[in-house]
């Protein structure tokens, strides 16, 4: 059969008009650094600079607390909920109208597809303050305790796989609350969060409401220090989420911390095996497996593993990897040099311990970090490719004999964020979702996320959860708590 | 000379330009009819100057408001809950946009001062927003899982009834109408609505606005007319799941117990008017609503699943 020819299919950047360099957002607009320095934000699909950024130092930190504090203390702390909704639901349209360009500086900045921030990232991070919107004034139907009130100042660091979408699941549920913010974003994917600022002047949110500090982990370690910040929120490493952890032990700031994982991708053989492929495939590849849940471990049932193994592959050979402002792309690049350079150094420990390594054919584009899809079979559970989170596009594969086994495999990672199961017995997945220790299991589907269905980690990917009204808790305080 | 002082001097001043006046008819199915009867009525003003001839709705315009309402169901229950927020805050947003003209209607009919009609206005408005925002969280606040003694996967949740007649507040012309219609569609139900017997006009105006804001036709049906005439229609008829009796309060010859009773033939959800005993009262709209007008029109569904590998 003759194969099936793409023309190109480039999104227009026109769209997103970037400045040279940006400053800090700090109490309602952009001011220059005292004492911090600059770096540069790249494409990480061309290694184009972007824009310059700044590195916010300590007293930046300090500037930016106070001005969230003297919000909260002042008009966010005194506005009803009704009209603190207001200003979410006004965020929430302007994301919806500026969609488009969210989506294209998202790929810009982050390599990945253009049809993933198009239809996944932008729209739900705009859903995410649409839902929280509707909190902010029936916080005391949200079975949260009596009298639930804010914390106050929050202190919030996001990760680069998701900048937008971060940011919202961060700031939505805090405003929503009535708590104030100072947001760090991921230091090679800020640009974002800084064209959000836009969207706070836009929106007339009263100054210092949120505030955007750009930096590097030094930046996050003074917000985590801040003894103006009364309750933090992070999502990354779970490296960096421990650190934290001991930053606040003994303080009474509070904490959620939503950070790795090395989900477990269970497909059994009464499963419907093409679906279960495209969910395999959605679950490892989508994002470049720059996702915490992502199904980085297929564990398949022994007698169908040689099926599933090569529709998987015939799957690979079609996926489309290269320029991710191309609409027809399927796997965009890897977020930076140093991400890249793990997977290559996990991958190549994969191979030395005695794991079969695939990949399909495919070009790669010269300049920029690319790394083809790739596939382990053979690898056992002491495997590092099987225990250690590698956030990039490489599934390894296990199998088992029986419900039990699997269950026994799957939960064998200090990892509890996410799992999946594939089959189609009702009474199994159930069965199965009681026994799995994860915060999130997706049955006979994978990767879905919405703004009301709670999303955390059990055991090191974490406490606390984020969407839903289970969400809201992380927010508020309330009488009965001490 | 200007050209603009040219047109000044042709163009008679505002006070003496007669102006185009609007035809106030029925909404059904999206669109908006006269009566198929062709009757209509006075309306006038709180001091008893005439406003306008509203189309007097008859138990023939009310059964094709059903039949609207019915088609609609499946529809508006099937679209996501994210869906339906957003057309209910579409619709604050295009009422904000015509303010103005809802204020004076509110401020004629009502007879309050342009101060209170702003006030009132703007609540009507917010209302939209704060039932906008349920649309994806009663069903968290109101279902769950159920922990039973056995290897079950049990979950209960909310879910529309149907089909719901609206007797509309006679007084509040469109906080009250508002406060009565926003809860009874946020969760996926249609509505077929008798406004304000002598206070229609604001709920006309307020049709327009549902007509430009994403509700699809059919989810809401208004009809305008003597409440007396048409109620009991409503009440009695086999494919109508529920009646709001709000309405029921200050108007002429309607005994909101006679409408309970036919509706006990189909066991229609009954939404009983504020007050005790045997009167109705209005009750106070401006007051910040609870959940109990959107649970009132809501069944709860139970799934079993057994749990085993």
């Amino acid at each position: 059969m003759a194969k099936f020819e793409y023309a190109p299919a480039p999104e227009s950047r026109a769209v997103v008009d970037l400045k040279p360099s940006y400053g800090l957002f700090i109490n309602g607009e952009f001011t220059e650094t005292e004492g911090g320095s600059a770096f540069k934000s790249i494409s990480p699909a061309t290694e184009e600079v972007l824009a310059e950024v700044t590195d916010a130092s300590e007293a930046d930190v300090d500037r930016a607390v106070a001005a969230a504090r003297r919000a909260f203390n002042g008009a966010w702390g005194r506005m009803s909920g009704a009209d603190r909704g207001k200003y979410l639901f006004r965020i929430a349209r302007i994301l919806q109208e500026r969609a488009r360009e969210f989506a294209v500086l998202e790929t810009l900045d982050n390599g990945k597809p253009i049809k993933e921030s198009r239809d996944v990232d932008v729209p739900l991070a705009a859903a995410h303050f649409f839902y929280h919107a509707g909190w902010a004034d029936k916080l005391e139907y949200a079975s949260l305790g009596s009298n639930p009130r804010p914390h106050g100042v929050v202190g919030q660091v996001i990760p680069w796989n998701f900048p937008l979408l971060m940011l919202a699941w961060k700031i939505a549920p805090a405003l929503a609350a009535g708590n104030t913010v100072v947001l760090k974003p991921a230091e090679t994917t800020p640009l974002t969060a800084l064209l959000f600022a836009e969207v706070c002047q836009q929106a007339d949110l009263p100054a210092g409401v949120v505030n955007i500090v750009t930096g590097a982990g030094a930046t996050g370690q003074a917000i985590v220090d801040h003894p103006g910040v009364d309750k933090l929120a992070f999502t990354g490493s779970t490296g960096v989420g421990k650190m934290i952890a001991r930053s606040i032990a003994g303080t009474r700031k509070k904490a959620t911390l939503e950070l790795g994982g090395k989900a477990a991708n269970i497909i059994f053989d009464d499963a419907a095996i093409d679906q279960a492929v495209e969910g395999i495939v959605n679950g490892i590849f989508f994002n470049q497996g720059h996702v915490c849940c992502a199904g980085s471990r297929l564990l398949v049932q022994e007698s169908i593993a040689d099926d599933v193994d090569k529709r998987l592959k015939r799957r690979l050979s079609t996926l489309r990897v290269g320029d991710p402002l191309d609409k027809n792309t399927d796997v965009g690049a890897i977020n930076s040099k140093a991400q890249l350079q793990r997977i290559t150094e996990l991958t190549a420990a994969g191979e030395a311990e005695g794991a079969t390594r695939w990949s399909p054919e495919c070009e790669l584009p010269s300049k920029g970090f690319w790394f083809r899809p790739t596939v382990f079979t053979g690898v056992s559970q002491t495997h590092r490719i099987a225990q250690e989170e590698i956030f990039g596009p490489v599934l390894s594969v296990l199998t088992f004999r029986t419900p039990h086994e699997a269950v026994a495999k799957a939960n064998n990672t200090p990892y509890g964020l996410s799992a999946g199961v594939w089959t189609e017995k009702g009474s199994r997945i159930l069965w199965m979702a009681d026994q799995l220790r994860a915060g999130v299991v997706w049955a006979n589907t994978f990767n879905k996320f919405d703004p009301t269905s709670p999303f955390g980690g059990y055991k090191e990917s974490g406490y606390g959860r984020e969407g839903g009204r289970h969400g809201l808790e992380a927010y508020v305080t309330t009488e009965g708590k001490a | 000379m200007s050209p603009a002082t040219t047109q000044n001097q042709r163009t008679p001043a505002a006070d003496t330009r007669v102006d185009v006046r609007k035809t106030y008819k029925l909404y059904i199915g999206g669109k908006f009819p006269r009566s198929e009867s062709g009757r209509s009525y006075e309306v006038t003003d709180a001091k008893g100057r005439f406003l306008a001839n509203a189309a007097q709705g008859s138990r023939k315009d009310a059964r094709d408001a059903v039949v609207a309402a019915r088609g609609a169901v499946a529809g508006w229950a099937g679209a996501t809950a994210y869906n339906r927020g957003q057309v209910l805050y579409r619709v604050a947003e295009v009422m904000e946009g015509r303010r103005a003209q809802f204020v004076a209607e509110v401020r004629a009919s009502e007879g309050v001062t342009e101060r209170q009609a702003e006030s009132l206005v703007s609540q009507a408005i917010d209302r939209w927003v704060w039932y906008a925002g349920w649309s994806d969280k009663y069903a968290q606040v109101l279902g769950g899982l159920n922990p039973v003694a056995g290897p079950y996967f049990d979950i209960s949740a909310p879910e529309p009834t149907g089909v719901v007649a609206v007797l509309a507040p006679q007084a509040s012309s469109l906080l009250g109408l508002v406060s009565v219609v926003a809860p009874v569609i946020v969760s996926g139900n249609t509505a077929v609505v008798l406004t304000s017997e002598l206070r229609p006009l604001p709920a006309i105006t307020l049709s327009e606005a549902l007509a430009t804001s994403d509700v699809p036709g059919g989810v809401v049906n208004l009809i305008t007319g003597r409440t007396a005439e048409v109620a009991p229609w409503l009440a009695s008829h086999r494919d109508v799941n529920a009646i709001d009796l709000a309405g029921a309060a200050g108007a002429a010859d309607v005994v909101w117990g006679d409408l309970e009773l036919a509706a006990a033939e189909n066991l229609k959800r009954v939404l009983r008017p504020a007050g005790t005993s045997a009167d109705a009262v209005e009750p106070d709209w401006t007051r910040t609503p609870d959940l109990s007008r959107l649970t009132a029109f809501l069944e709860t569904k139970t799934v079993w699943h057994p749990k085993g590998r």
